[in-house]
């Protein structure tokens, strides 16, 4: 926003060697969709941790694959099918550097849920018996609480939760004591999407590895804001959905080690994951085809490896130093506000904000919000073992994206303060 | 903001603040739970139902202002009325919410309900509205849980 009579900048703070420098307002410009009004006001989009809005790089590859390229993948002598082939394997190549893997690690779900699912019910079926323990922390989403409890119902295991402090963070000393012998896995977020509470990831899973013990990390909020690289990470599986990181809706993506990949049995059958098929003897493909049966979501593997380019050219290490400015300026303009309480204050946090505003509940808060262009989420956030943790029915959650400005933060404090006016 | 002031009328905000009829029923003949699986919105609705009539109805649980207010409301409304009456007034209650004050030009006949007149522009919200109906319909046919999915 320089004009002719800005004063020359002066002894700017170096930035950090490895941040690239962040134009947010350039980046606004590529996400279409922020730029409209709803009930007569400009968009404040501030419900990413549910879905990012898309750039348009990733809208312009999935036309761009529908207008020249599709066919399907894997089947096909002629060109189309190669270049649908070519577009569906690179995709793969795309993930696999953004996670810092191998492709054949890579194998592409619906979202972060399937992945989960398919873990439970390959590789958990095989492993987990009567009497065996699945532990799962107080901060997951339901998705990686669920697929463990139907695996723990059909084979008389038991799912023990790991209890969160006051603050929202992992009890380590509690988790510790719960790594018993009897456990067969452990599922842990990255991000908790209802506090934002980042995970002491490092710590976890050497304690898990300590004792023999596979790790699952939910990477669903992890992914868009931190990144990872799965090699440093020493976890045995990383899930993440598409959408959650300015791709497409109906693609993510499971990463486990090779071994696994390998020993483990397919979950669903079909066309694709089979090497050949008779009445007598199926044998199936390699992996990670093995677990990808039935033509899969090209499409929408070639938008999420278009959305993955995008991030890592803008780089993640400034995406994540800006939303952390950004998280700070917010906890601290919510805190200002009187009656305001945040629902989880963990020692780092990242995209999410949860708060309660007085005694309006979440959900008024949140249509009081949204007729002033303000849109966040209310409601348990698919994580009610949290919400009986804080003994709250729902709290109203802000959350954040590499688009969102100062002056979203602002809009959102003028909305809260219209709705305790109107609730006053 | 106008709309917003159209669901948000005194009234419901004054309900929605200080329920009537909010707390345990002694005595109750039927009761039933309701809840929205989408926010988590948890009520327990109980009635004393005697001679084919509602004698007296309460509620617990928690909710947001536009669900409380519908609860303490409604609880109001249908004592003394006999179980067809009560269906009869669902049924104006519904379209209500459903279509808005239009759908039922006769406003002496929705009576208090009138102040539900704003839901209907807030489809999101007409599961909140309806959750202590739903919730008393179960009770009075015997069913213990109600959900508005």
């Amino acid at each position: 926003m320089s004009t002719a009579t800005s004063p020359a900048p002066t002894a700017l703070a170096p930035a950090p060697f490895d941040v690239a420098p962040f134009d947010v307002a350039a980046r606004r410009a590529e996400f279409p969709a922020l730029h409209q009004q709803v009930h007569g006001k400009p968009l404040v989009y501030l419900d990413s941790a549910a879905t990012t809005q898309k750039p348009r790089a990733v809208i312009d590859a999935i036309s761009r694959f529908y207008e020249r390229d599709n066919a399907n993948v894997h089947r096909g002598v002629h060109a189309l099918s190669e270049r649908a082939t070519k577009a569906f394997e690179g995709a793969r190549a795309t993930v696999a550097r953004f996670l810092q893997a191998d492709p054949r690690e890579v194998v592409f779900v619906r979202g972060a849920t399937e992945a989960v699912n398919l873990v439970a019910q390959s590789f958990g079926r095989q492993r987990v018996g009567a009497g065996d323990e699945i532990v799962v922390t107080t901060l997951e989403h339901h998705s990686n609480i669920v697929p463990w409890q139907l695996l723990a119902a059909e084979r008389g295991a038991k799912v023990v939760p790991a209890p969160i402090d006051d603050a929202g963070d992992l009890d380590l000393a509690a988790l510790d004591r719960l790594l018993g012998p009897r456990v067969k896995l452990l599922a842990v977020t990255q991000v908790s999407n209802a506090l934002g509470t980042v995970t002491p990831l490092d710590a976890v899973i050497a304690m898990a590895r300590a004792r023999g013990i596979p790790v699952l990390v939910d990477g669903a909020q992890g992914a868009p804001h931190l990144g990872v690289d799965v090699k440093a990470l020493q976890a045995d599986f990383y899930v993440f959905s598409g959408h959650k990181v300015y791709g497409p809706t109906g693609i993510g993506v499971l990463w486990a080690r090779r071994e696994h990949l390998e020993a483990m049995p397919p979950w669903q059958g079909g066309g694709d994951m089979i090497r050949s098929v008779s009445f007598e003897k199926t044998t199936w493909n390699e992996v990670p085809y093995k677990f990808e049966a039935g033509t899969p979501d090209i499409a929408g593997a070639v938008g999420l490896a278009a959305a993955l380019d995008y991030v890592q050219a803008i780089g993640l290490p400034a995406i994540a130093a800006h939303e952390a400015a950004l998280l700070r300026e917010a906890e601290a303009a919510l805190r200002e506000i009187p009656g305001v309480r945040l629902v989880g204050t963990p020692r780092r946090r990242a995209g999410v904000l949860s708060f309660l505003v007085g005694d309006i509940h979440p959900h008024d808060l949140a249509t009081i919000v949204d007729r002033q262009g303000v849109a966040i989420r209310a409601g348990h956030h698919c994580a009610q073992p949290i919400m009986q943790r804080f003994g709250l029915a729902a709290t109203a959650r802000a959350s954040f994206g590499l688009y969102s400005t100062s002056a979203d933060v602002a809009a959102l404090g003028n909305a809260l303060h219209a709705a305790i006016k109107l609730f006053s | 903001m106008n709309e917003l002031t159209d669901l948000y009328q005194e009234v419901i905000l004054d309900h929605g603040k200080k329920p009537r009829n909010f707390g345990p029923l002694e005595g109750a003949t039927a009761s039933a739970e309701g809840l929205n699986p989408l926010c988590g919105d948890h009520l327990v609705l109980q009635v004393k139902v005697a001679d084919g009539t509602v004698q007296e109805a309460r509620f617990t649980g928690t909710g947001c202002a536009i669900s409380r207010a519908s609860a303490s409301v409604m609880t109001g409304l249908v004592k003394g009325k006999t179980q067809a009456e009560v269906e009869a007034m669902f049924q104006v209650f519904h379209a209500l919410v459903m279509e808005g004050p239009g759908a039922h030009p006769d406003l002496e006949a929705l009576g208090k309900l009138a102040v539900f007149g704003g839901v209907h522009e807030f489809p999101t919200r007409v599961k909140c509205a309806s959750l202590a109906w739903h919730t008393l319909r179960s009770a009075l046919q015997g069913q213990p849980v109600a959900s508005t999915e």
